[in-house]
């Protein structure tokens, strides 16, 4: 699959879908570079899955352009578009076995028998599904029909590949599998690949970049590490990864010094944030990811102290998490290591914790 | 154990309570006696070889399978096109049109065949094989559509999506997809149609004529006029007729299964 050099480019602009009189997408611009993987994510219902079906040709959007390469594609049947799309449920021909699925793009286009049969093979053997292409794709597991999917679609050599959820129907261990090898297919092919997914782990792992989309909007256009250190907004920050989002607070601005004011017992130390200019008396939203926050030791100084009851303790392996009651804040999360805190941090006793701003998310509220 | 039997028993009874009237007929047509009567008091073939041999049932039989074979072929065509109107369509007036479709279902038979009778006599068709198919068509489409509906309905619109997208022209896709996927239903849709042409009699007796009559309209102008049990003998032959068909039917059904196309 000499795909390397074939990357081609996808541009979305201003594009809002409506039905009756529900918008599903709402001036959607996205620019999606040769090669690049995409990553559509957000919650059910947020457009993305309509966004996929307008790039594919399936819907047709109520107003702005689709483009490939430049071309405009808004008039172009979804036959001609040279998409090539991979469905949650697969969608494999139930009446055709394995090689027919595979072929059936390069037949309608009208390939010769020997090509045909080569390039099956070619895109079986990549897929490592050799030997299967007498089968019926209904005696076929899970991660089988997966890859035939991925290979009918992969054997046209599309502009751009459309996944639309393709791992959601999969169990746990087999979609950490098949993103390893999804990551591999892009990296080998070189295609552009628009993924659609609801699951935050799988865009951060697969992605060059991820459009995080909500109620038919684009919250944030990001690469995966930025998404999570630095999201752009309340939704984002909740949406992506766990995070403790803490009263609205008040910052006191004293020349390079910020003190957060949460409530009227509870004072946090912080700084500048990245991207927002501060002024003093400003409300803003402080969000916290549980692995930033400690059980208060010997070595912290006194400064962003807060006391609270252990409500919950949960194992989880490699770490656990536990949650904290703190009077004025609410439950609050961390993550610790191992099993330590366990039994540090009993059931219902008080303990101290440290809650750092350098790596908090603070926002206008 | 003992609620078991009970459900045994109750099966029992309904199934022998279904099958008697076939049960006293075919006893009856092994009767050696000119007379139908029952229980029989002998054992006897003849009257499967008069059956078999007697013009009137023969030229019958034929009309009929010609009837049958035209009127479910052409409830076919007609009923597949009003399945994929409805279902893949959204039109004013499509819940009549649906309507109109299971109206068979509501008009009565002897209505259908009496309507026809006086329209023939208008078009001057009386007494033809053409306005017994018409009423044929008429009588069978719902079953046909239904089949065929059901079908439509049941395949993935993803699969018809997937094959545009992989470069199938909107003719490819149906030639390609949408057919294969619903052949089981048209087929399914086509036999259960034959088979009501085949014994339908009500309107058949209104259409017909001596020389177009269908198998059971002959059947009834015989037993008007003889009491023997050459009647019985046909309907056992009808009933073995349409026992090979609904296996043919089976035979289909099990067609679905390797096809996969009922599993979702």
């Amino acid at each position: 699959m000499n795909t390397n050099n074939s990357g081609h480019s996808v541009d979305i602009v201003e594009v809002t879908k409506t039905f009756a009189n529900v918008t599903a997408v709402h001036k959607v611009s996205l620019n999606i570079r040769k090669g690049e993987f995409m990553t559509l994510l957000g919650p059910s219902g947020c457009g993305k899955t309509t966004l996929l079906n307008m790039v594919a040709g399936f819907e047709t959007q109520t107003s702005g352009a689709i483009r490939i390469d430049g071309k405009d594609i808004s008039d172009v049947p979804p036959f001609m578009r040279e998409t090539g799309m991979v469905f949650q449920s697969y969608a494999l021909f139930p009446h055709m076995n394995v090689f027919d699925n595979i072929a059936f793009g390069l037949r309608m286009r009208k390939l010769p028998a020997k090509e045909i049969k080569a390039e099956v093979e070619r895109a079986l053997d990549m897929m490592k599904l050799s030997g299967m292409e007498g089968r019926r794709v209904r005696q076929l597991s899970g991660g089988q029909q997966q890859r035939i999917a991925l290979a009918r679609a992969i054997v046209i050599r599309p502009k751009v590949l459309l996944l639309d959820e393709p791992l959601s129907a999969l169990d746990k261990n087999l979609r950490l599998q098949m993103q390893v090898e999804l990551k591999e297919l892009h990296q080998k092919t070189g295609l552009t690949t628009i993924f659609v997914t609801h699951d935050q782990g799988e865009a951060l792992s697969l992605s060059d970049r991820v459009v995080v989309m909500s109620r038919g909007e684009v919250q944030q256009v990001s690469a995966p590490i930025e998404l999570y250190t630095q999201p752009a907004n309340g939704f984002v920050a909740s949406f992506i990864g766990e995070i403790n989002a803490l009263p609205k607070a008040r910052c006191q601005k004293s020349g390079q010094d910020f003190r957060f004011e949460v409530c009227p017992e509870i004072s946090l130390n912080g700084r500048q944030p990245a991207r927002l200019e501060l002024k003093d008396g400003q409300m803003v939203h402080i969000f916290i990811r549980p692995e930033h926050i400690e059980i208060a030791g010997p070595r912290h100084n006194g400064a962003n102290i807060v006391k609270g009851n252990v409500a919950a303790h949960i194992y989880q392996g490699t770490h656990t998490q536990t949650r904290v009651n703190v009077p004025g804040i609410g439950l609050v999360e961390l993550r610790t290591k191992g099993a330590a805190a366990i039994d540090q941090a009993p059931l219902g006793s008080e303990i101290a914790l440290s809650v750092p701003l350098d790596e908090a998310v603070i926002l206008p509220a | 154990m003992w609620r078991q039997t009970l459900f045994w028993v109750i099966v029992s009874c309904i199934l022998f309570y279904m099958t008697i009237p076939a049960i006293v007929v075919v006893m009856t047509s092994f009767n050696p006696g000119e007379i139908l009567s029952f229980p029989p008091n002998g054992f006897s073939l003849r009257w499967y070889e008069k059956a078999l041999t007697y013009p009137d049932f023969r030229g019958a039989f034929r009309t009929g399978l010609i009837v049958a074979l035209i009127s479910s072929t052409l409830a076919l065509v007609i009923g597949t096109s009003f399945a994929f109107l409805v279902v893949r369509y959204v039109f004013p007036g499509k819940n009549l049109l649906e309507g109109i479709l299971s109206s068979p279902l509501i008009i009565p038979h002897f209505t259908t065949g009496f309507g026809f009778l006086l329209l023939g006599a208008h078009l001057n068709l009386n007494q033809t094989l053409t306005i017994i198919i018409m009423t044929h068509v008429v009588l069978v489409l719902p079953f046909v559509a239904r089949a065929v509906y059901v079908s439509l309905l049941n395949i993935d619109p993803n699969f018809e999506r997937s094959a545009a997208n992989l470069g199938a022209s909107p003719f490819m896709v149906l030639s390609r997809i949408t057919v294969p996927l619903i052949i089981p239903g048209m087929a399914g849709g086509w036999l259960v149609a034959s088979i009501l042409s085949l014994t339908e009699f009500s309107a058949s007796l209104y259409v017909t004529a001596s020389r177009t009559q269908t198998l059971p309209v002959a059947m009834y102008n015989y037993i008007r006029e003889y009491t023997d049990p050459t009647v019985a003998a046909v309907s056992a032959l009808l009933i073995i007729a349409t026992m090979l068909i609904l296996m043919a039917a089976n035979h289909f059904l099990g067609l679905r299964k390797i096809l996969a196309i009922d599993s979702h």
